[in-house]
C-alpha cells in the first residue's frame, strides 16, 4: 500500500471518530436559535443554558444516581460472584459464565421489554427502582469479566499463606485478595459507571413521566425544543466520560483491565 | 516413638474420589529436620498441607506437641509454611509481610516492631523493611517469606520445596541459612522436595515416598548406602540395577553371567561402583564426560547400557572402542524388592 493510501484511511479513521465530537461541540456554541452545523455565529449561551434547564437537573441527578449506585450494587454482586467463578470449580460455572455475559450480547431494548413485562408492571415496581435493577444487570457483566481478570493475576496460595498466618477466610479475602485487586474493581467501576450512563435502549423502556434519565431526557427534549443546548450538554457528557478515563488511565493504567 | 512431636497415624488424605495417600504413619521429633523426598506425585505435598491444615484427612489422625489437630483449622493450628512461590503480599512492604501475623495477633505495636526487626534481622533483611517483595530479588523474597513464617514463633516450620527457584549457588547459601535458622531457634522442620541431593543436605531424617506411600525411613547416610529397594536405590543414585538370576544379571534387554551367585532379589551399582578397564565383561564407549575428580561413561553391554565413572588418572577410552568393565560383588547393593 503506497503510504498516500495509508494516510488517506487514517484520516477517513479519525474523521469518523473524532469528527461528530467535533461538530457537535461546535454545534453547540451557535449564536443562533436552532441546532445547525457549521454554527451561526459563536457564542457559549446554549451551554449556560444546559445549567438552567430544570429536567437536565433533575435527570442528571437520576443518571448520577444510578450509575454511582447501580454500579456500586453490580460490584457488591460482581466481585463476590467473580471470586466464587475463579476460585472454586462450581458444577456449571461455564453456564453461569454465560449467563452473566448475557446482558452484553442480548440488545438492550429486549431486556428492556422484558423487565417493562415481567417485572415492572405485574410487580408494581416503582420507576426508579426498575431501572435501578436494570442498570445494576446491565452493569453486572462488566463488573465480574473485568475483577476476574485482575482475580487470574493473584496467586490463590496467597491465601493460604495469609490463613496459616492467622486469618480467617474472610480476613483473607479482605486483608490480602481486596486490596490486590483494588485496581480492577475501580477499574470496573468506572466502566460501569460510563456504562449506566450513557445507556438508552433499556432505560427508553422503563423511563416514565417525570422519572428519565438523562439521555431520555435529551432524546425528549430534541422533539419538542430543537435548539443547539441538545449539542452543548452532549459535548460536556463527551467531556466528562473523557475526563474519567483520563484520570483513569493516570491513576491505573486503566487500559490494563478492560 | 513415644516422644513424637509431630504424629500422623493411619493417615488418608483424598482428592475427590482420588486418594494420594493411603494410610501414611510418621512420627517427627521435636527439634528435627525431616525431607519428605519423592518424585512429582508421590503425595509429600500433599502430606505436607495435611498438616498444615490446607487439606481435611479422609480419616486417621495428626498429633502436634500432644494435641490432636485432625479438626483444628489451619489458622489455628500454629504452624508455620513457607511456599514454594513465596506466597508473599505484593501490595504489603517487606515489613508488613513479616508483621502481617503478628498484626492479627492483636499485640501492642511496640511488640510487633521489636519481633518484626529481630525477625528481619535473623534472615538477613535489615535495611529491607520498606521494600516491596516484587522490589527484591529471589534469594531476599525467599528469606523474607521465612521471617514471615518464623516470626510466629510456629511449633512446626514447614517448607515446600524451599530451594526449587534459586539459582545453583544461592541454594548453597540458602540450605545452610536454613542449617543455621533450624540451630538457633531448635524449630522442628518439615520440608518437602523431589531433589535428594537437597535431602541428603539438609535433613536429620529422609521420607523417601512413593504413590503416597513410605517407601523408607532413615538417616541420609542409611538411605544413601542401604537402599532398601529398587525404587530407593535409583533415586539414590545406584543407576544400574539388575535382577539376578542364579549366576546371571538379567535386564529386559539381554543376560549376563557374573560368575558369583547372589541369593537376593536384584543388585545395585552406582556408576562409581563399577570398574572401568579390568573385568570379565566388555562394553562400547557410547559417551564419556570430563566430571572433575573422574569421568563418566556410558557403555553398551548386553544389559544395555550401563553407566560407569573411572577415576580422571586412568587413560580415557574413545566413544566407539571396546572397554573391560566389571560389576563386583563388593561394591553391589543387594536389594529385596
Amino acid at each position: 500500500m503506497s503510504r498516500l493510501t495509508i494516510w488517506i484511511i487514517l484520516g477517513a479513521t479519525l474523521t469518523f471518530l473524532i469528527g461528530p465530537f467535533l461538530i457537535v461541540i461546535f454545534a453547540g456554541m451557535s449564536a443562533g436559535e436552532a441546532l445547525a452545523f457549521p454554527p451561526q455565529g459563536l457564542s457559549l449561551k446554549w451551554y449556560a443554558k444546559v445549567f438552567t434547564v430544570e429536567s437536565f437537573q433533575a435527570s442528571f441527578a437520576l443518571s448520577m444516581f444510578l450509575a454511582v449506585f447501580g454500579t456500586i450494587a453490580a460490584l457488591l454482586i460482581g466481585i463476590p460472584a467473580a471470586y466464587a467463578l475463579n476460585r472454586y470449580d462450581l458444577p456449571g460455572s461455564e453456564t453461569i459464565r454465560t449467563i452473566v455475559a448475557a446482558p452484553i450480547i442480548v440488545p438492550g431494548i429486549i431486556v428492556g421489554l422484558a423487565l417493562l413485562r415481567y417485572f415492572v408492571v405485574p410487580l408494581n415496581v416503582t420507576i426508579t427502582m426498575a431501572l435501578f435493577v436494570t442498570h445494576t444487570a446491565l452493569v453486572l457483566p462488566y463488573a465480574v469479566r473485568v475483577v476476574s481478570s485482575s482475580l487470574n493475576n493473584l496467586r490463590a496460595d496467597m491465601e493460604e499463606a495469609a490463613v496459616i498466618l492467622g486469618c480467617t477466610r474472610l480476613q483473607a479475602f479482605t486483608k490480602v485478595v481486596l486490596p490486590n485487586i483494588r485496581g480492577g474493581i475501580l477499574a470496573a467501576f468506572i466502566l460501569g459507571f460510563v456504562t449506566s450512563f450513557n445507556e438508552v435502549p433499556a432505560s427508553l423502556f422503563l423511563s416514565g413521566p417525570g422519572v428519565r434519565t438523562l439521555p431520555i431526557d435529551m432524546l425528549s427534549y430534541m422533539e419538542i425544543t430543537f435548539d443547539p443546548s441538545v449539542a452543548a450538554l452532549s459535548a460536556l457528557l463527551a467531556f466528562m466520560s473523557v475526563a474519567i478515563v483520563f484520570i483513569a488511565e493516570r491513576l491505573l493504567g486503566f487500559s490494563r483491565y478492560v | 516413638m513415644s516422644n513424637a512431636f509431630v504424629s500422623l497415624t493411619d493417615l488418608t488424605l483424598s482428592y475427590g474420589q482420588t486418594v494420594a495417600v493411603p494410610d501414611l504413619n510418621l512420627d517427627v521429633l521435636e527439634g528435627e529436620l525431616i525431607a519428605l523426598l519423592g518424585p512429582s506425585g508421590c503425595g509429600k505435598t500433599t502430606t505436607m498441607r495435611a498438616i498444615a491444615g490446607l487439606l481435611t484427612p479422609t480419616s486417621g489422625r495428626i498429633v502436634i506437641d500432644g494435641l490432636d489437630v485432625t479438626r483444628t483449622p489451619a489458622n489455628k493450628r500454629g504452624i508455620g509454611l513457607v511456599f514454594q512461590s513465596y506466597a508473599l503480599f505484593p501490595h504489603l512492604s517487606a515489613f508488613e509481610n513479616v508483621a502481617f501475623g503478628l498484626r492479627l495477633l492483636k499485640l501492642p505495636n511496640a511488640q510487633v516492631r521489636a519481633r518484626t526487626e529481630a525477625g528481619m534481622a535473623t534472615v538477613g533483611l535489615t535495611g529491607f523493611e520498606t521494600r516491596k517483595p516484587a522490589e527484591m530479588s529471589g534469594g531476599q523474597q525467599q528469606r523474607l517469606a521465612l521471617a514471615r513464617s518464623l516470626v510466629m514463633e510456629p511449633k512446626v516450620l514447614l517448607l515446600d520445596e524451599p530451594l526449587s527457584n534459586l539459582d545453583a549457588r544461592l541454594r548453597l547459601e540458602m540450605r545452610n541459612e536454613l542449617q543455621r535458622v533450624q540451630k538457633d531457634t531448635g524449630i522442628t522442620m518439615v520440608f518437602v522436595t523431589h531433589d535428594q541431593s537437597e535431602a541428603l543436605a539438609l535433613a536429620d531424617r529422609i521420607v523417601l515416598m512413593k504413590d503416597g506411600k513410605i517407601e523408607q525411613l532413615g538417616t541420609p547416610a542409611e538411605l544413601y548406602a542401604k537402599p532398601a529397594t529398587a525404587f530407593a536405590a535409583d533415586f539414590m543414585g545406584f543407576e544400574n540395577i539388575f535382577r539376578v538370576e542364579g549366576s546371571e544379571l538379567v535386564s529386559h534387554l539381554g543376560r549376563l553371567s557374573v560368575g558369583y551367585e547372589a541369593k537376593v532379589h536384584m543388585l545395585a551399582w552406582r556408576p562409581s561402583g563399577v570398574g572401568v578397564g579390568t573385568g570379565p565383561h566388555t562394553g562400547r564407549v557410547i559417551s564419556s564426560s570430563f566430571a572433575g575428580g573422574h569421568r563418566e561413561y556410558v557403555l553398551n553391554s548386553p544389559l544395555g547400557q550401563i553407566k560407569a565413572d573411572a577415576p580422571i588418572e586412568t587413560p580415557e577410552v574413545p566413544i566407539g572402542h571396546e572397554v573391560a568393565f566389571d560389576l563386583p560383588m563388593a561394591t553391589a547393593r543387594s536389594l529385596a524388592a
